[in-house]
């Protein structure tokens, strides 16, 4: 038996990727071929993938219901569907749309940039990566196995109670959603830990917190904020699924219950959920923005905070979805106020992009072409809110169209014009070839021209007075031609998407080779091959400034990174850990090989919650213990992680 | 800078103390843990101030005759788990397994006094609104001293393998870390189910 190593000074090399050392980690680091390795890999930039694909199968789930029940609202007096059927498609919409696309595929980008932006070899965690990642498939598999066995959620994404209590809402549509969400909670929670551990603990020395590249403070703020909003959304949807199930009091609308505290818990969650959904992606547009600029940056601190404020101002407004409950008017001033403060940090960065473009000498691809449309329906969508933000504006306008217009502004232009961005941008990383320009342009062209001729009308209908949520509408309202041009413009926009995956299934096949670096990039992941290899790194680069591959141009040479030389670290899976805020090497972590004790814990973890809907105590009492007894393996101290002290010293 | 940070230092290996990321990856996790307690207390909170018929609680006040001994008997467990963790920092196996093993008993016992409480309600679960709050809030407290406990259990096992020393110490002090959290979460509940009702700041009468 080796004894195992407590300390030692690491060598510093300086050594390529076809060196013997890369071959050597390459062994320690690969993925076993085949169905176990497939089901057992910690590979970060694998799970990162599958996060990216699985969250656009239910982008396409939840395009395919919109535009079904478009199709109903394209003209008065259609009956396609009933409106129980139309109550079912809408709240499966939104809710796939809002939880299990738009937050998880961005934690795709995240989960497969972060360590290489930073420099290092995996997540903190690399089993909880996986983890999570299956728990947030099964969670989505499960709501809709629901909605395949007939039982959907039908009282909106936000499920307001007493309407979404037992009394007034019979069968398990609800329960399979409530139980759902607190599994992808869970699974999202796990997700922010792992986050905020990585990009404290794990960047490239010398990375000092100054230097952090822009998208991992997105990543970095709203991980943060979900750690401390996540609960509340969980716990609200635990207390109604034991109002329905267990028969407890707390907003079911009898007695002393109160419902409107149900609206509380889920928006102190919901309003910073929605900058979860879309601060990463604006740090992703600032990420790519500057590369297609051929400039740093302009504003990188003011960026910076501007995303941080957000996200605390973030938790400060989320009254104003309740604006017409009948608060006191001292808490709808307050929230008021808040809520206009906020467009503040946006302007920021509104600014900062603005700047770049203006004096940076833009390339118009089709990933520049995508941030260009998103900084114009940012600002859209960014005036929009600020008209509801406005208490007696919001009393007009709310649960009429143009809320929903305004959502889409947000949801669409400030999450998936941003997404789609970074598809263009790191499709060339993640595969080795690059998108097809030319389908691009097409892409773009009718996502951009769809999107605004689908959405932009559902304002005017709005102010014309169409209440959302509604099945149809009578003749004669003024809405017909409008809504017309929005089902039009609808299907404009989903044949554009389409272009996207034709592109994809193209270009994986036949796409240009891209090579390490195909737009001349100037972060750590383009330093690696394309592809990059299970190891990411040979040695870990040491970081001497923000652009450390555009060091040639702006630094002088006494200052600059080193890419190509630095600790090896191969006596195992190993990655260094760096001191939070000045990245000088404190530790080298011995990393978790592959396992496949993610999947089935998760697997047990679902059955716990698949027990709850019965409930089937049972099942749930058998997964818990299968669960327990998994994790217990998992988390069993080991000599090769250096994690025991054992042979006594 | 490059210089600084190339420089040939010998570094530790492996999960060590304060360094691990489990260590941060628990403090982390009791920051959201942390966060649930604080929407469990703010839905009691909600509803207390409420209008309402009768007086809050409308069971009447909660007695401390077993709370109280029990709350202490929690804080207690505190410290012993600490002087564990302290005896395996310092290579004292005999401190070691006492602190850990007696720290996971006096929360056994915990957890049991804490069942006799919920039997001697006479109000159930499904009574009401203040009930469903009572038995929840407590419940979840109860659920994070199950899993304080197993986290306790597993580290005394191991430590009585041999597992953990001077050398390497960082899942003792984790487990170590997450205990201290439920009894703190404890104080917070105690105050406010126990404390407030008899400081007269919650009584709404109609
Ligand atoms: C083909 C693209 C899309 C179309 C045609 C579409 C259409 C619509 C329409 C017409 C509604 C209003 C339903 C009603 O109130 O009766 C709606 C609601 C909603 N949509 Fe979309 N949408 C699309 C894409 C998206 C995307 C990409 C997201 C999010 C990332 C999203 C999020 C939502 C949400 C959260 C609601 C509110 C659901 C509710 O009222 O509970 N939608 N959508």
């Amino acid at each position: 038996m080796t004894v195992t190593e407590y300390e030692r000074a690491p060598e510093i090399v300086a050594e390529g990727y076809d060196s013997a050392t890369a071959a050597g980690l390459k062994a320690l680091w690969e993925t076993e071929p085949g169905i176990k390795g497939w089901f057992s890999t910690v590979d970060h930039k694998e799970i990162g993938i599958r996060y990216i694909v699985t969250a656009f199968a239910f982008l396409v789930a939840g395009g395919i219901e919109a535009l079904i029940f478009r199709l109903q609202l394209a003209g008065p007096e259609l009956h396609l569907l009933g409106p129980e059927q139309y109550n079912q498609l809408f709240t499966m919409h939104g809710v796939t749309m809002i939880l299990w696309y738009a937050f998880p595929v961005l934690t795709g980008f995240s989960v497969f940039l972060q360590p290489l932006l930073l420099g290092t070899r995996d997540m903190a965690f690399p089993r909880l990566n996986a983890f999570t990642y299956w728990v947030f498939l099964f969670s989505g598999i499960f709501l809709y196995v629901g909605f395949a066995l007939g039982s959907v959620p039908n009282a909106g994404w936000f499920n307001y109670t007493p309407l979404a209590s037992r009394p007034f809402n019979s069968g398990f549509g609800i329960d399979f959603y409530a139980l759902a969400n607190i599994l992808l909670g869970i699974s999202t929670t796990l997700g922010s830990i792992n986050f905020v551990v990585t990009i404290l603990r794990e960047r490239a020395p010398g990375m000092s917190i100054n230097r952090l590249p822009i998208m991992s403070w997105g990543t970095l703020t709203i991980s943060v904020g979900l750690i401390f909003s996540m609960p509340s959304v969980s716990l609200a949807f635990f207390f109604l699924w034991m109002d329905r199930r267990i028969g407890t009091h707390f907003f079911d609308g009898s007695g002393e219950t109160q419902p409107l505290l149900w609206q509380h818990l889920f928006w102190i969650w919901g309003h910073p959920w929605v900058y979860a959904i879309v601060l990463p992606a604006i740090s992703m547009i600032s990420q790519i923005l500057p590369v297609s600029c051929r400039r740093p940056l302009v504003g990188y601190t003011a960026l910076a905070l501007a995303t941080v404020m957000t996200m605390v101002l973030g938790f400060g407004v989320w009254v104003h979805h309740m604006f017409a409950t009948g608060l006191s008017s001292m808490a709808l001033a307050f929230f008021g106020a808040v809520s206009i403060l906020i467009v503040i940090p946006s302007a920021v960065s509104f600014f900062g992009w603005i700047a770049t473009i203006w004096t940076g000498r833009p390339v118009l691809n089709t990933s520049f072409l995508f941030c260009a449309g998103f900084i114009i329906v940012f600002v859209i969508g960014g005036v929009s809110g600020f008209m509801t933000g406005s208490v007696p504006v919001d009393w007009q306008l709310t649960d009429t169209y143009f809320v929903v217009g305004h959502i889409h502004y947000v949801l669409i232009g400030w999450n998936l014009f941003a997404v789609m961005a970074g598809i263009y941008h790191w499709f060339p990383k993640m595969t080795g070839r690059l998108l097809d320009e030319r389908i691009g342009r097409w892409n773009f062209w009718l996502m951009f021209i769809g999107f605004n001729v689908g959405f932009f009308p559902m304002h005017i209908s709005g102010l014309l007075g169409m209440p959302r949520r509604v099945y149809t509408y009578p003749e004669g309202m003024g809405w017909d031609t409008l809504n017309l041009i929005t089902t039009v413009g609808s299907y404009v926009f989903a044949i554009g998407f389409l272009l996207l995956i034709v592109n994809v299934v193209v270009s994986r096949r036949r796409g240009a080779i891209a090579g390490p670096n195909p737009w001349d990039a100037d972060s750590l992941e383009w330093s690696t091959p394309s592809p990059p290899p299970p190891y990411n790194f040979v040695v870990i680069p040491a970081v001497a400034s923000r652009s450390p591959l555009w060091e040639e141009r702006l630094q002088a040479p006494e200052n600059r990174s080193s890419i190509g030389e630095g600790m090896v670290l191969d006596h195992g899976k190993e990655i260094a850990a760096t001191s939070a805020i000045d990245a000088q090497p404190e530790v080298i972590l011995k990393m978790p090989e592959d396992s496949i004790l993610p999947l089935l814990t998760a697997l047990a973890l679902t059955g716990v919650f698949a027990g709850g809907l019965g409930p089937m105590w049972w099942l749930v009492a058998a997964s818990a213990v299968i669960a327990l007894a998994l994790t217990c393996v998992w988390l069993w101290p080991r000599d090769r992680l250096a994690q025991t002290a054992r042979p006594h010293p | 800078m490059s210089e600084l940070v190339l420089e040939n230092r010998r570094l530790p290996t492996g999960s060590i103390g304060k360094l691990a990321n489990g260590y941060w990856g628990m403090i982390c996790f009791i920051l959201t843990e942390a966060a649930l307690f604080i929407y469990l207390q703010f839905a009691y909170y909600y509803h207390a101030v409420q209008p309402h018929q009768g007086p809050w609680p409308p069971e009447g006040i909660p007695s401390m005759r077993m709370a109280l001994p029990n709350t202490i008997l929690l804080l207690a467990s505190s410290f012993v788990v600490w002087w564990g963790e302290h005896g395996t920092k310092h290579g004292r196996r005999s401190h070691q397994l006492l602190g850990l093993g007696i720290g996971f008993l006096m929360g056994a016992v915990f957890l049991g006094v804490q069942g006799l409480e919920w039997q001697n309600k006479t109000f159930g679960l499904t009574s009401g609104a203040y009930a469903s709050l009572f038995f929840t809030v407590t419940g979840f407290h109860m659920a994070h001293v199950v899993v304080g406990l197993f986290l306790l259990l597993a580290v005394t096992v191991w430590s009585f393998l041999g597992y953990f020393g001077p050398a390497r110490s960082a899942y003792v002090s984790i487990a170590a870390i997450y205990w201290h959290f439920v009894d703190a979460v404890w104080i917070t509940v105690f105050f406010t189910l126990y404390l407030t009702p008899r400081l007269g700041l919650l009584w709404a009468a109609p």
